[in-house]
């Protein structure tokens, strides 16, 4: 830690004019204003139980939130305490993150409102996994890292089980809460043996004295290293750390698997990427080759088993387990352009993905007590019945498979050009294969919306509101807009998630 | 600029069909309808102002570009462009995408809108293949199209319609994604040697690479091609989906779909990568003869009417793979011919088998038989175009045939003789399938009695096909004269870029 200190006393004359604070601050504003609105809501909720009021809040909190990025981000790259940084990078994922929340709770708002039940502390635990997840991706620390995880986890074991009257919503969340606790445990595994060898928690520090080990002799230190791919691969769920996924998906509220699927994923890429590409070990030899297979048995495997699925919910979960695959490929070249293509690749993910669990959770029936309609049947004639939702979940899917015009394509172009700049030719390979076989259910939910409605089946109900209508609206918007014309996307990801403390 | 106005013509007419759709069918029909009238007077108006071939030739055979920047990022611009190849291919494709509105106007009742829409949408994406000259924008075009394809046919073909729409779609998207790989592999290579990242024709034309890189480069172009095309043993997609999908559909893929692999080999699969090319050209020309042989003999084996027209197709479009290969003006132009052709023989046939299904609600032949005394104007038109299909001089496939089979002549002896079998085996096919269906002792499993033969709207459409056939046949002159200026100069570009590399 002598470094940590070294640093403090160099900054001690801006410390104590109090312009370092004030900076600190502002960098800090989107945490701040989101922490603070976790109490208000909470105030609220505790002397003013409406479910419209907290909404509004909640919204109000996240709008507020992301309209202090362009304050932080002028002051950024900002270090605050030895465990945050505040750069570019975490910025965009900050931004990224409440966005999802944004359109998560619009569609929670819409969900919960056609069911009996309180839903208003859902709200508080919106809020709170959000500013882990924001937390997680600015963390510059292991013992930061670690934290915001937690913070993340737990809100999301209660969103998870938030309609504890039923069994799948329950059943899911204790499947949630061991997995998550089987992965901290390895997490902390790894992080204790990386500091029991190299001494420190700081990812700066790490990546220099990494950088000087030859890690084919250090067991200790690739052992700490992979313990701790194999822990965030937990949260990330690709294989062989999925098995969880479809049922947490399948059991969860369906904008909270949404949730779940963007935006405790993008976090948990954000602060790999960050570990991983910023400490520079992403081509040592075992470990390339760890990430390698992780990257091609996701998308194989991931794929393969989401064609035998007849549950739209568990078909996106196996489909999210491939895409994280297919993101592997670009994490794989490693330095700026797989910041830059990571980077795309997860907020294409974000919008696709809230998109078609938006569709997931407003086709549902809204009776008390009843199961969520998510069986491929239950689509059966979608397009002559709800036009506007069959498109919409139409071109989710469409974009999820990749083809033109959606921002899904804009995303695999990014990988694809990754792949073949570092001659990546297995991980091509199963992209290929994977993004075929991909296609492939994706169709076959599509073919089910298209399909002749059935007379005698009971017609689906939906209960968009103007919530959920609005939610949807806006992501096939940016869906198709962003696809049309990426380079606003790429843009800001160049002048934000470009500027990654710790790469040069 | 005129250019983009011809995408953006199609686009919004098909919003308006499918806005009009839910007022009244026909008014989607009419809409449609107007939509492609309008892209015929633009695309006529290119031809006749510029069909003056020697001030084109001025240019590289172009008529007219246009490039504006897109995704910076990656140096990929929104770049059109129209030469003589594009327009004749597009030409084609607005008259057929004509066609099958109005052969479609009995045989689709339900979600006319949604349908008209997704007609109108595949021809704008096969326009923006014949005029796209980004690699990246050709390929966006490329799979962009399938979708509104998949849909004409999962929504409204026959029995089998879901499976055969997504072998179709399953079939194009895997080869294209190889196409990708290998247009990002190119654009990498270019990068390398000069620094610029660019995915702009013109600029990737001649770009110096390792034979092996080229090889590797040139086969996912050629795979993507191939399997469009299609030829053996690539083209198990096809009469799947020929067969189930309506009748618009069937005349939009064989007339217009298919061609985009045409179309590919000529603007790409050849001129960026010539050497390699060439030395992949016995293989291809092998390919090229096997789909004319084979698609021949395994179309006179068909017991289901649409299916023999269906493979038909491989047949024919085995001539326009050996014209790419054979790699001279004279084949060149003669593919070009060949396609048109087909396009407009095979979009005829369709329409037969069509209404032929609608009025006896079978496809299998035999179960048909001795009609022609029922349907005399349907069993003449026929009549017509089976033998124009089958290569009779003064008709549109002899010539296209001819002057490919020529032009390969010059380039292998062994290929063009062996391809010439396959004037034979078409003769018999054809024949076969008209004795089985219009002569002979009239089938007993059909009701004759009520048969109503071709109206005046479907007369008007076939009358119009009947000239065009017999036009090419007569007089291609025209055609050709717009069309040499651009395989010429695809020629020298060729040329020049084997010398600076030899």
């Amino acid at each position: 830690m002598a470094t940590d200190q070294s640093l403090v006393i160099a900054l001690l004359p801006e410390i104590v004019s109090g312009t370092f604070l004030t900076k600190q601050l502002l960098a800090l504003l989107p945490e701040i204003i989101l922490g603070a609105f976790v109490l208000i809501v909470m105030l609220a909720v505790a002397f003013y139980r409406h479910h419209g009021v907290t909404f509004a809040l909640t919204l109000l909190g996240l709008a507020l939130a992301l309209l202090s990025l362009p304050f932080a981000m002028a002051v950024s790259p900002q270090r605050v305490t030895p465990l945050f940084v505040i750069d570019g990078y975490a910025l965009f994922y900050a931004g990224l993150v409440l966005a999802a929340a944004f359109a998560t709770a619009l569609l929670m708002f819409a969900y919960f409102r056609a069911r009996s039940g309180r839903a208003e502390e859902l709200y508080i635990l919106l809020l709170l996994a959000s500013l882990g997840a924001m937390n997680l991706a600015a963390s510059s620390n292991l013992a930061s890292l670690f934290l915001s995880l937690e913070l993340l986890s737990v809100a999301l074991f209660a969103m998870i089980a938030y309609r504890a009257t039923q069994l799948r919503p329950l059943e899911a969340g204790i499947k949630y809460l061991f997995m998550a606790g089987v992965s901290s445990a390895f997490l902390l595994f790894g992080i204790a043996l990386l500091y029991a060898r190299i001494g420190t928690l700081t990812f700066g520090i790490l990546a220099s004295r990494l950088s000087a080990l030859d890690l084919g002799t250090e067991p200790t230190v690739l052992a700490g290293l992979v313990m701790i791919v194999v822990g965030l691969g937990f949260k990330i769920s690709v294989i062989p750390f999925h098995m969880w996924t479809p049922d947490v998906y399948q059991g969860a509220p369906a904008p909270v698997s949404g949730f779940l699927a963007s935006v405790s994923k993008s976090a948990a890429i954000a602060v790999l990427l960050r570990t991983f590409i910023a400490a520079g070990s992403i081509h040592v030899g075992p470990l390339f080759l760890v990430l390698n297979l992780i990257a091609i048995a996701s998308m194989v495997a991931g794929n393969l088993l989401a064609l035998l699925q007849d549950d739209v919910k568990r078909i996106l979960a196996y489909s999210s387990i491939a895409h994280l695959g297919y993101i592997f490929v670009a994490f794989l070249i490693g330095g700026h352009f797989a910041v830059e293509a990571v980077t795309f690749y997860m907020a294409t993910y974000v919008i696709m993905i809230l998109g078609a669990f938006g569709v997931v959770s407003v086709v549902s029936r809204p009776a008390d007590g009843a199961e969520e309609q998510t069986r491929l049947n239950d689509y059966a004639g979608l397009f002559w019945r709800r036009p506007w939702l069959a498109t919409a979940f139409t071109l989710a899917l469409l974009s999820l498979a990749g083809i033109p015009l959606t921002i899904g394509f804009i995303g695999k172009f990014y990988l694809f050009t990754a792949g073949v700049r570092d001659a990546l030719w297995p991980a091509l390979t199963a992209l290929i294969l994977g993004s075929v076989i991909g296609l492939f259910y994706y169709l076959r939910v599509i073919a089910a919306m298209a399909r002749r409605p059935d007379e005698e089946a009971e017609p689906i109900t939906t209960h968009a509101g103007l919530a959920g209508a609005c939610a949807l609206f806006i992501i096939t918007i940016v869906l198709v807009g962003l696809g049309v014309y990426p380079a606003v996307l790429i843009d800001l990801i160049r002048i934000s998630a470009g500027h990654i403390v710790g790469l040069s | 600029m005129i250019l983009v106005w011809l995408l953006i013509v199609l686009i919004v007419g098909g919003l308006a069909a499918l806005a009009a759709g839910s007022w009244s069918a026909n008014a989607s029909r009419w809409v449609s309808i107007l939509t492609f009238l309008i892209g015929l007077a633009i695309g006529l108006y290119l031809w006749v102002t510029h069909a003056d071939a020697v001030t084109v030739a001025q240019t590289g055979g172009w008529i007219v570009r246009f490039k504006v920047p897109w995704i910076p990022r990656f140096g990929i611009d929104f770049q059109l462009g129209l030469d003589g190849l594009s327009l004749m291919l597009i030409m084609l494709s607005l008259f057929l995408g004509l066609v099958s509105v109005i052969t479609s106007w009995s045989e689709i009742r339900e979600q006319v809108g949604f349908f008209h829409f997704n007609l109108v949408w595949t021809l704008a994406g096969t326009l923006g293949v014949f005029m796209a000259l980004d690699l990246f924008l050709f390929f966006a075009f490329w799979e962009a199209m399938l979708v509104p394809m998949y849909f004409l046919i999962a929504l409204w073909g026959h029995e089998n319609r879901r499976y055969a729409a997504n072998k179709f779609f399953l079939f194009t998207f895997g080869s294209g994604l190889l196409m990708l790989v290998a247009i990002i592999a190119l654009a990498t290579i270019h990068f390398a040697d000069t620094g610029t990242l660019t995915f702009d024709y013109f600029a990737l034309l001649g770009t110096k690479m390792s034979a092996t890189a080229a090889a590797f480069t040139m086969l996912g172009f050629f795979l993507a091609f191939a399997v469009k095309l299609p030829a053996v043993p690539f083209h198990t997609w096809l009469p799947d989906a020929h067969t189930e999908a309506p009748t618009a559909g069937s005349v939009i893929l064989a007339g217009v779909l298919l061609k985009t692999g045409a179309y590919g080999l000529y603007r790409f699969a050849v001129p960026l990568f010539p050497e390699a090319a060439m030395n992949f050209a016995p293989i291809a020309m092998t390919l090229a003869v096997i789909s004319i042989l084979y698609g021949g003999i395994v179309a006179f084996g068909q017991s289901d009417l649409k299916r023999l027209v269906a493979y038909t197709s491989v047949s024919h479009l085995g001539f326009v793979l050996l014209a790419v290969y054979a790699s001279n003006v004279l084949a060149l132009q003669g593919g070009v011919l060949v396609m048109m052709a087909h396009g407009i023989t095979t979009g005829a046939l369709f329409m037969l088998v069509g209404a032929l299904q609608e009025r006896t609600h079978t496809r299998e032949m035999s179960r048909m038989g001795g009609l022609w005394p029922h349907l005399p104007r349907m069993a003449g038109i026929g009549m017509f175009f089976a033998i124009a299909a089958l290569g009779l001089p003064g008709l549109s496939n002899f010539v296209g045939e001819l002057m490919s089979l020529l032009g390969t002549f010059r380039a292998s002896m062994g290929f063009a003789s062996a391809a010439a079998l396959g004037l034979i085996v078409a003769v018999i096919y054809s024949l076969y399938w008209m004795q089985r269906v219009f002569q002979g002792p009239t089938g007993t499993q059909i009701e004759v009695a009520g048969l109503s033969d071709f109206g005046a709207r479907e007369l008007g459409t076939m009358a119009a096909m009947v000239i065009i056939t017999i036009w090419i046949g007569v007089y291609p002159q025209p055609i050709i004269d717009i069309l040499d200026p651009a395989l010429t100069g695809m020629r020298e570009t060729i040329t020049v870029t084997m010398m600076s590399e030899g």
